[in-house]
């Protein structure tokens, strides 16, 4: 299978690797065990990007060519479309403006609320402060499964069945654990000295807060934003539930909608056209906050 | 006028509860309401029978419970689900982040490889592995004929067995960077010198794996276990979009039954207690694991 490295061959990589580990100086001394790395680098790249490489061909091959048996890998100039594109028409512009609206407004709340509490969390003595932590750490760990039917009789309640509030409110709140915990932790590293002399320069705390530690925030901000924000583009069951005005529709459910549309038919095509564009900001995202997503997975799981 | 130290210590706590205030209230509204909602519903026959009224009816739901198959049936789906693609996740996690953990030219680009398939939406790449898995169109079919594996195209989604490996799959490719995320972030932790004087001292490669690094990254094992397994024991879009939790539900997961029992069967009543069970069995895990994780030295708290 394309997608997953041979057993037999990992475990070779595996057990090369490690031996390379312990030799820590010279890398040049012996020759196999660069291959081997470079074997598993291939094979990593491999599995990370076919199922997505595969996708974009797709998405590009015409009709014929996408069911023709054998598949076709390498089309010729007769195989390749960008039809599939446009037949998605118009409204899916729309689902990824939807996309973004939701995403930005629940991140900047998430931000604005979680940065507060994580502070509170970070500097200052309260009681049953370990309590809290300990809810928030407990609560990233529910399925949102187990929320939806509660969070359905609210918006039925409220009447916010397709408002994007119904959306936007759960949005910042399955993100604020992780957002209090990396910015908790950026908190804890973020020397004293400043805020103490501001406290003798006879600052008040909010205006403290807001003058002299925000500025000093944005970047633990921007890193905590990004993950909020992919969090928030794929979320599905509270947009499959909450809304079903089609135009009101986020990329996720739009895609999958594509998908179920026909039984018999299944369009392949505009379902990758699909894929690819609504994943587009994404590998953006990606292609340009590598380093600050790695900080941020790893101060919202390992040091929270 | 001077402030003795007990009334800065409360105005400090006060100033503290209001800036968590907002935030404690959203997280009361989103996380505790709906689970708390959940408990007392459970308690209610709710469904098309009572024509949507509540109507008390005690522990009746939670009998009903116990002799539902369908609801053993997905939860040993969900358990079948999560405990193959959690280890494979580890291990082909633990692999990769050694990997990373190396000096190559070109190491920045392949991190952020590696990070795609955990940037992408579930649902959306869940139809790109369904496609991969078509029976009659699908690229693993092609590939296993290809390399002699298989003479005839064979039924993915729609065979129960082979359905259940190609969610497994699914997840695995969309999960495994998560895990080598938290893994080589321990691995950079531990001192280079530590493997130095364990080698001086005659151990092998393998021993030094043993004794040094897996015992090092345990805390990072655990606490990737511990999100990979509420994650993979809540598993919804995946199903949905690649099998519905078909055919004949080889494949539903819990979550799945309890989608359906809500927004397909009307039934609020039951839909609550599966939920309120579900989040029991879920708490127990997690309390175990947390005992673990405090055995291996580490505050989950971090201080």
């Amino acid at each position: 299978m394309i997608h997953q490295p041979d057993p037999a061959l990992l475990t070779l990589v595996f057990l090369t690797i490690m031996t390379a580990q312990n030799t820590t100086t010279p890398p040049k001394k012996i020759p196999t065990q660069r291959i081997l790395l470079w074997v598993g680098v291939a094979l990593m790249l491999l599995f990370c990007l076919a199922p997505v490489l595969w996708q974009i061909l797709t998405s590009f091959k015409t009709n014929p060519a996408i069911s023709a048996i054998p598949t076709v890998y390498i089309p010729n100039g007769d195989q390749l479309t960008i039809a599939h594109y446009f037949s998605l028409g118009n409204e899916f512009l729309r689902y990824i403006l939807n996309s973004f609206l939701v995403s930005l407004v629940s991140t900047v709340v998430c931000l604005a609320v979680g940065a507060p509490a994580a502070y509170a969390l970070a500097r200052l003595k309260i009681p049953g402060e370990q309590i809290v932590l300990a809810i928030v750490l407990v609560v990233s760990l529910f399925p949102y499964v187990l929320l939806f039917l509660g969070l359905l009789e609210i918006v039925k309640a409220a009447g916010l069945g397709n408002n994007y509030l119904a959306l936007i409110v759960p949005y910042t709140a399955i993100n604020l654990p992780l957002t209090i915990l990396v910015l908790r932790s950026f908190f804890q590293q973020l020397p004293k000295d400043l805020e103490d002399s501001a406290k003798i320069d006879g600052y008040q705390t909010v205006p403290m807060l807001l003058q002299i530690v925000l500025p000093m925030t944005i970047p633990a901000l921007v890193t905590t934003g990004i993950l909020t924000f992919i969090f928030a583009w794929n979320e599905f069951i509270f947009a499959l539930t909450f809304i079903t005005r089609s135009e009101l529709q986020t990329i996720p459910i739009a895609v999958a909608k594509l998908g179920g549309a026909s039984v018999f038919e299944i369009p392949y095509g505009p379902i990758a056209a699909a894929t690819v564009l609504g994943t587009i900001p994404l590998v953006l995202l990606v292609l340009f906050f590598q380093r600050r997503i790695v900080q941020g997975i790893t101060a919202g799981a390992v040091k929270g | 006028m001077p402030m003795t130290p007990d009334t800065r210590r409360q105005r400090e706590s006060r100033t503290g509860w209001i800036l968590m205030t907002p935030a404690l209230m959203i997280l009361a509204l989103v996380f505790a309401y709906p689970i708390l909602r959940a408990f007392w519903l459970s308690t209610f026959t709710q469904n098309l029978g009572t024509q949507l009224n509540a109507e008390f009816s005690g522990l009746t739901n939670y009998a009903r419970l116990i002799g539902d198959s369908r609801f053993w049936q997905s939860l040993w789906n969900t358990s079948l689900f999560t405990a193959f693609s959690i280890s494979l996740e580890l291990l082909i996690g633990l692999v990769f982040a050694l990997i990373l953990n190396q000096t190559f030219r070109g190491r920045g680009l392949v991190r952020t490889v590696a990070l795609i398939p955990w940037a992408l939406p579930t649902a959306v790449m869940g139809l790109a592995w369904a496609w991969i898995f078509n029976d009659q169109f699908g690229v693993v079919n092609d590939l296993l004929i290809r390399l002699g594996f298989i003479q005839e195209r064979i039924t993915w989604l729609g065979e129960p067995t082979r359905a259940m490996l190609a969610l497994i799959c699914a997840d695995v490719w969309k999960t495994t960077p998560f895990i080598a995320i938290l893994l080589l972030a321990g691995l950079q932790s531990i001192p280079g010198d530590l493997y130095e004087a364990h080698a001086i001292d005659g151990a092998s490669p393998w021993q030094s794996f043993r004794h040094i690094t897996l015992p090092l990254i345990a805390p990072q094992i655990l606490i990737a276990l511990l999100f990979r397994f509420a994650q993979s024991f809540g598993i919804f879009d995946l199903v949905q979009v690649m099998t519905g939790g078909g055919p004949a539900g080889a494949t539903e997961t819990v979550s799945i039954y309890i989608y359906a029992t809500v927004r397909r069967y009307l039934d609020f009543g039951y839909g609550a207690a599966l939920v309120v069970v579900t989040f029991l069995i879920l708490i127990v895990a997690v309390l175990l694991t947390a005992g673990l994780l405090s055995k291996t030295r580490v505050n989950l708290t971090g201080d």
